[in-house]
């Protein structure tokens, strides 16, 4: 049987590259893209919990993350195509009416 | 094939939340039948649903009382939470009534989405499952979203509304693999088993998997909580969101996400005390610091309260990180306080808008004082209230913050926060600065009172000098809380 | 075999990550993100996991995507013509790959200490995933579950108040 830490160490990489994502990108659906990848990396470390630990309590924590991940979803592109009926643009760079 | 046997139920522990979705659905329903021009009565439908849950949830006073295997625990510390919860979004929901009409976003979900907001922070204050907590801020966080992108036609509301959901969405996922991570290090996601777990094998809190959990768990509470360096979403959002959705913001789910940072904190990680309370002890001074210094060179009033605001989590996280009964009863008494005042200066500042959130600069007060005197002078109440200057609550909740953090001995600590504290009084002074020492070019006909807002501002000056001058009672209340 | 078979699927999973953070076309990214969910769920099997593996395909392969890639097409996303400023991009990498470095480092030391339960391999084909998940849901998680339904119907209504032409 493999270790843990192997899946542990790609999810932690999995995880970085998502941050990086929404670091670097500034297309705001690859952002939320990115995100989603964070919330993969959380799941593949939690599943890898559940199957180590030999508890179920990690599967059904992973449940409930798909689930808001979808609740997101719908929101977030809502608030997208609202964004885009008045500016035709998601680019995040245009989100500058508001300065710092 | 086996049968499964649902364990017996005690639904007393989570009645406010179950009272509370229903009359958000029953205003769902009710809605599609409500002309447009009377949505306002859907607004005292869900001003009686609040009284009601209110009710329930002081009923719920004394004994903690937990629920479905340890998930959720109505306690002291989670009562007092939900009626600040319960008073912000009552509050929120007197100031709205004139403003949507103004803005013509007079949709009735309005009110069910801040009714579902309030059930997500309940939950995060009662959660004692790291799933409920994660839960009950999604179920807050998603209400949020939707609230502050509300005024669809305006870009700035757009673009609050996207920026919140990504960011919002980002510290989500630090949150989340914190969360991960302290399960894989403990075997449990509940916060009774994780307790019981690390007072068993003390060996834990050297394991990197505990450490690295609770320290990601500590920056996703600190972006939801607007503390610096985590704090750049708060003013571009607290300025483009309806006026409002803003002050509810800024009271309720910022007190919510110290609910869950607290009870998380102190009860899953004692072990780690030392690390953590280092770790609040630089995001406390950075905070406050960065919040003041910012807000010094604000002229939009929204933005200037935003980065006050910031600057206000910062005077409670000194009180968490004294983390003496103090020091969390000082931060209960001040969110509570900080509601009253916070939602007061809004409501004034809904008053004295246009259409279109015109008028949100320090220069259109001007005059305001000798134009109209009685609301400058409420103005003046809640600023001096904020300034922290007796006899305010204000002055009251950041005295007993302090003097916690010198309690623990953080004397250095309490220092900066009265150095902030003095240098926030310029920026509430420029204020009434303007609304009584320059010349007017308004004459501010349009600001016409509503009852709705005369009741929201009466509410709220009697409640910031009542816990100003007479604090006692309230102190006590917020020091039997600190149970956990 | 086992470890080869990991290592194949770990690298596509990364590599094809690494595709939705470069591809400048949003569609290639979201078919990149498509290949790491299906890498994870791949994953997920080996982990005695089936059901999520499946649900990993249904929900995020299946809905999250679908809806991610019709608003792109919707919303007909022209290609990104410049790149973010180039301090954004260098202070981007620089804090992922810190974060990289450090989640690294750490998780590699950390050990598994926590309270070991009981399910295994064995009660896995025995009783069936879909059963064990679905007990644990109508028993330990059942607030959770409860509070899901009110989650979704936010959600719903936000995005119907958001995005309807006319409300």
């Amino acid at each position: 049987m493999l270790a843990l830490n192997n899946y542990l160490i790609l999810s932690a990489i999995l995880f970085s590259i998502g941050t990086i994502g929404v670091l670097v990108r500034r297309n705001a659906i690859v952002i939320f893209m990115c995100i989603e990848l964070m919330l993969n990396a959380v799941n593949l470390t939690l599943i890898s919990f559940s199957h180590y630990l030999g508890s179920i309590d990690g599967q059904v924590f992973v449940f409930f993350i798909m689930t808001v991940a979808a609740a997101e979803a719908a929101v977030g592109l809502a608030l997208m195509i609202a964004f885009y009926k008045n500016r035709e643009s998601i680019d995040v760079e245009d989100v500058n009416m508001l300065k710092l | 094939m086996e049968t499964i046997a649902i364990p017996a139920i005690n639904l007393a522990p989570i009645m406010p939340e179950i009272i509370l979705s229903c009359i958000a659905m029953l205003l769902l329903l009710v809605n599609v039948f409500v002309p447009s021009e009377s949505k306002g009565y859907l607004g005292v439908l869900s001003l009686v649903g609040l009284v009601a849950t209110a009710a329930s949830v002081v009923s719920g006073w004394g004994q903690p009382v937990a629920a479905f295997g340890g998930a959720v625990q109505l306690d002291n510390f989670a009562v007092f939470f939900k009626l600040i919860f319960i008073c912000s979004a009552a509050l929120a929901i007197l100031i709205s009534d004139k403003y949507v009409v103004r803005e013509e976003i007079n949709h009735g979900e309005l009110y069910p989405l801040i009714l579902f907001a309030t059930v997500g922070m309940m939950l995060m204050a009662c959660g004692m499952d790291l799933m409920v907590i994660f839960l009950g801020l999604e179920v807050l966080s998603i209400s949020l979203y939707v609230l502050a992108g509300f005024n669809r036609g305006s870009l700035k509301s757009n673009e609050a509304g996207l920026k919140y959901f990504l960011l919002g969405a980002f510290s989500t996922g630090f949150l989340l693999y914190g969360m991960a991570l302290t399960y894989g290090a403990t075997g449990s996601t509940k916060i009774g088993n994780i307790a019981g777990f690390v007072a068993t094998n003390p060996q834990v809190a050297t394991n990197s998997l505990f450490v690295v959990g609770m320290l990601l768990i500590a920056v996703g509470f600190s972006f939801k909580t607007a503390a610096a360096p985590f704090h750049m979403w708060t003013p571009d959002v607290y300025e483009g969101a309806p006026t409002p959705i803003t002050a509810f913001m800024s009271a309720g789910p910022k007190a919510a996400a110290f609910a869950a940072f607290i009870r998380v904190m102190i009860v899953a990680f004692p072990t780690l005390k030392h690390d953590w309370t280092d770790l609040l002890w630089i995001l406390a001074v950075l905070t406050m610091t960065v919040g003041n210094i910012i807000a010094l060179s604000q002229d939009n009033i929204k933005r200037m309260l935003a980065y006050s605001s910031i600057a206000h989590a910062g005077y409670a996280l000194v009180g968490f990180t004294a983390c003496n009964p103090e020091g969390v009863a000082g931060i209960l008494f001040y969110m509570l306080s900080y509601t009253f005042m916070n939602i007061g200066a809004f409501a004034v500042i809904v008053l004295i808008g246009k259409k279109g959130e015109a008028n949100g600069n320090v220069q259109d007060f001007a005059g305001l004082g000798q134009k109209r005197p009685l609301l400058a002078a409420i103005l003046c109440v809640f600023l001096f209230s904020l300034a922290g200057i007796p006899p305010t609550a204000g002055f009251v909740g950041k005295f007993y913050l302090f003097s916690a953090a010198i309690k623990s001995g953080y004397i250095w600590l309490a220092i900066i926060g009265v150095l902030n504290s003095a240098a926030s009084v310029y920026y509430y002074l420029r204020v009434m600065v303007y609304m009584y020492f320059k010349p007017s070019e308004e004459d501010f006909d349009w600001v016409g009172m509503t009852p709705a807002i005369a009741v929201c501002l009466l509410l709220c000056v009697a409640t910031t000098l009542v816990l100003g001058v007479v604090p006692g009672t309230v102190l006590e209340l917020a020091q039997k809380a600190v149970q956990f | 075999m086992e470890s080869i078979f990991f290592l194949i699927v770990a690298a596509v999973a990364v590599l094809s990550s690494i595709l939705v953070v470069t591809c400048k076309n949003p569609i290639n990214s979201a078919l990149s993100l498509v290949m790491t969910f299906f890498c994870l769920a791949t994953l997920y099997v080996t982990l005695d996991a089936p059901f999520m593996a499946v649900t990993q395909v249904m929900v995020y392969a299946g809905a999250i995507m679908v809806l991610i890639v019709f608003v792109i097409m919707l919303l007909n996303i022209r290609v990104e013509a410049v790149k973010r400023g180039s301090h954004a991009v260098f202070a981007g990498g620089a804090i992922g790959l810190f974060l990289l470095f450090q989640t690294v480092w750490f998780l590699g030391r950390g050990t598994l200490s926590g309270a070991t339960g009981t399910m295994d391999r064995a009660q896995v084909v025995k009783v069936g995933h879909i059963e064990l998940i679905g007990k644990a849901l109508f028993t330990d998680f059942l607030l959770p579950f409860e509070i899901t339904s009110i989650l979704l119907l936010a959600a719903i209504v936000g995005a119907v108040i958001l995005a309807k032409r006319k409300i």
